[in-house]
């Protein structure tokens, strides 16, 4: 063997020079284990010749060139490996690593096929997607969400505990959606189905937060996870789309119209499934891919930036007041989301020890203008509800805005810290993860406590 | 004398089939035998060579197969295919036709262009 002296230290110089070596992605297990044999040799023939086998050693390595080099030229052969590493069964590299993304497509394939199914089961019971808008609304969620919150449960290992509170609160939401009797086309109707989602998806979140409840790290991750899950989701979509314009397509060119099979069969079982699948996706790719929504976060932030300035200017230059109609109201509660997650991922992002830049400054303007017009429209909207009265509708919109805005206004604030140097990065991320339970309170809220207050209109 | 890296870059396929179709072999082994053949003036580095034992691979002309040697480790020894001969053969045309024009130019006309003889001693 190579040894002379301190075989233990030489073994412990390999494998620290295979650390560094499997770090690259330019090269793969084997080929480090080739390379590692070479050095070997290399060494061998130098302790031969008289070397100590720790001279040898820097020797041989010395002569292999720096990794940087080394790696560099592996990447001119093999540039696909910097491009999909995002293998989907097989081809791993190791045996342990390959076990465990098998099982987990197994767990995935499971999960998505559940889904698929259980969105079809109603029909046995005589309801239909078209008819019975009013049963499939409110209940889209407890078909698709419990599948996904299984499949993350299972792959973080989630103790009985909190898998019996998962549940509960499914169960709870089974309740809400279907005990009240909302009638199809009411505002309550409406509601119960946009917040069930997002109080559901929440205890999906409890899921994704299994092992660690209460650290803000995982609530971060759980927040990257939204963004990505959000972005595959909307290409898997957009693929679907594609399939579904083939489909009819060439069938039609036969003389079949597969109309009732897409839209019974091929829509609403592809959309539930895709639920996990996307999941699975982010979940697989976690570590080899970069993560898309921050780069879009990049991309926008300067756009929102300079439209909202740009609307702020126009306002005070007409001097003509906002017309808060019932979709304006919406849609500025959608601009406070938008500008929300603008903040939320680029804080999902961001380096915790960067000292502040000029993205931060872009950030802070940003929020500010946002808060501006929303003050704005509050104080409009407020004359106008003590004036006519509220609706389920109104009051929901209200109480989004004021939580958006609270949460803005001291985001704002730490932004601003932060810029002046005042505040640290992590107080930020603190108060982002430590808000999220808030929104779910609020969708429970909206879901369990309206209807009776405003006598299921 | 250095050889130049084009040259280098040049001749590299031909060397390592060359060298597999004497029998198989490994990386290591591999860099020694061109060491010995050029004297130690081809400077081979392991960069190189084991891309290029990879791009062999994918174009079918070598394939490969891991060994264990001396107890629980192993090494990846090269063997030359049918299609890799075929290469070495159609390469080795290609050579000996540019090496048969260089000689005809450098020997064959010495004596009408003395002034520009070649040392072949070299610098080194």
């Amino acid at each position: 063997m190579t040894a002379l002296g301190g075989p233990d230290e030489l073994e412990a110089q390999f494998a620290q020079w295979r650390h560094y070596a499997q770090r690259r992605p330019e090269l793969q297990q084997s080929d480090a284990e080739e390379l590692e044999d070479h050095l070997r040799r290399s060494v061998d023939e130098l302790v031969a010749a008289g070397l100590h086998a720790d001279e040898a050693f820097l020797v041989a390595v010395k002569r292999m060139g720096s990794l940087d080099d080394l790696s560099r030229e592996f990447a001119r052969e093999h540039s696909e490996r910097l491009w999909k590493q995002l293998v989907l069964t097989g081809e791993a590299d190791s045996s342990v690593a390959d076990t465990r993304s098998r099982r987990d497509l197994l767990a995935m394939v499971v999960c998505a096929a559940g889904a698929a199914v259980s969105i079809k089961v109603p029909e046995l019971f005589g309801l239909d997607f078209e008819d019975d808008a009013a049963f499939y609304a409110p209940n889209v969620g407890l078909f698709t969400l419990p599948w996904l919150a299984a499949f993350l449960a299972w792959r973080r290992h989630a103790t009985k505990a909190l898998i019996g509170v998962v549940l509960a609160l499914f169960a709870l939401g089974a309740v809400a959606a279907n005990a009240y009797p909302l009638t199809d086309g009411s505002q309550s109707l409406a509601l119960t189905s946009i917040h069930l989602l997002i109080a559901l998806w929440f205890v999906v979140g409890l899921a994704y937060v299994a092992d660690d409840l209460r650290a803000p790290r995982r609530r971060m991750d759980f927040i990257r996870f939204t963004g990505e899950w959000f972005v595959y989701y909307v290409l898997i979509a957009l693929g679907g789309g594609v399939l579904t314009a083939f489909t009819f397509g060439t069938f039609e060119a036969i003389g079949i119209s597969p109309e009732t099979f897409v839209s019974q069969w091929l829509l609403p079982c592809g959309a539930a499934a895709a639920v996990v699948v996307a999941a699975w996706l982010v979940e697989a790719k976690q570590s080899v891919v970069e993560n898309i929504a921050p780069v879009l976060t990049r991309l926008f932030t300067p756009l929102f930036t300079a439209v909202l300035l740009a609307f702020l200017v126009a306002l005070g230059v007409t001097s003509a007041g906002i017309d808060v109609e019932r979709e304006a109201l919406i849609l500025f509660d959608l601009l406070l989301v938008v500008v929300l997650g603008l903040l939320l991922y680029s804080i999902s992002a961001r380096d915790p020890l960067a000292p502040p830049g000029l993205f931060d400054k872009l950030q802070l303007a940003l929020v500010v203008s946002a808060l501006a017009i929303d003050v704005l429209v509050l104080l409009e909207i407020t004359g106008r509800i003590t004036e006519y009265g509220t609706t389920p509708n109104k009051a929901a919109a209200l109480g989004e805005n004021v939580i958006l805005l609270v949460n803005l206004a001291w985001s704002a604030w730490l932004v601003l810290g932060l810029v002046r140097r005042r505040t640290r990065f992590e107080a930020l991320e603190r108060w982002q993860t430590g808000y999220l339970p808030v929104y779910a309170a609020w969708a429970w809220i909206v879901v369990l406590i309206f209807p009776p207050l405003f006598n299921y209109l | 004398m250095r050889v130049t890296k084009d040259l280098v870059a040049a001749s590299a396929t031909p060397m390592v089939l060359g060298i597999l179709a004497e029998g198989d072999s490994y990386g290591y082994a591999i860099l020694r035998r061109i060491n010995e053949l050029s004297g130690g003036e081809l400077d081979w580095t392991e960069g190189l060579l084991y891309p290029l034992l990879h791009r062999l691979e994918r174009l079918g002309y070598v394939e490969s197969s891991w060994q264990s040697v001396a107890g629980e480790r192993r090494r990846k020894y090269y063997r030359i295919t049918n299609s890799g001969l075929a290469e070495l053969a159609e390469q080795r045309r290609q050579w000996d036709t540019v090496v048969d024009a260089l000689k005809e130019i450098w020997l064959g006309s010495r004596d009408s262009r003395p002034l520009i003889a070649i040392p072949l001693g070299g610098r080194a």
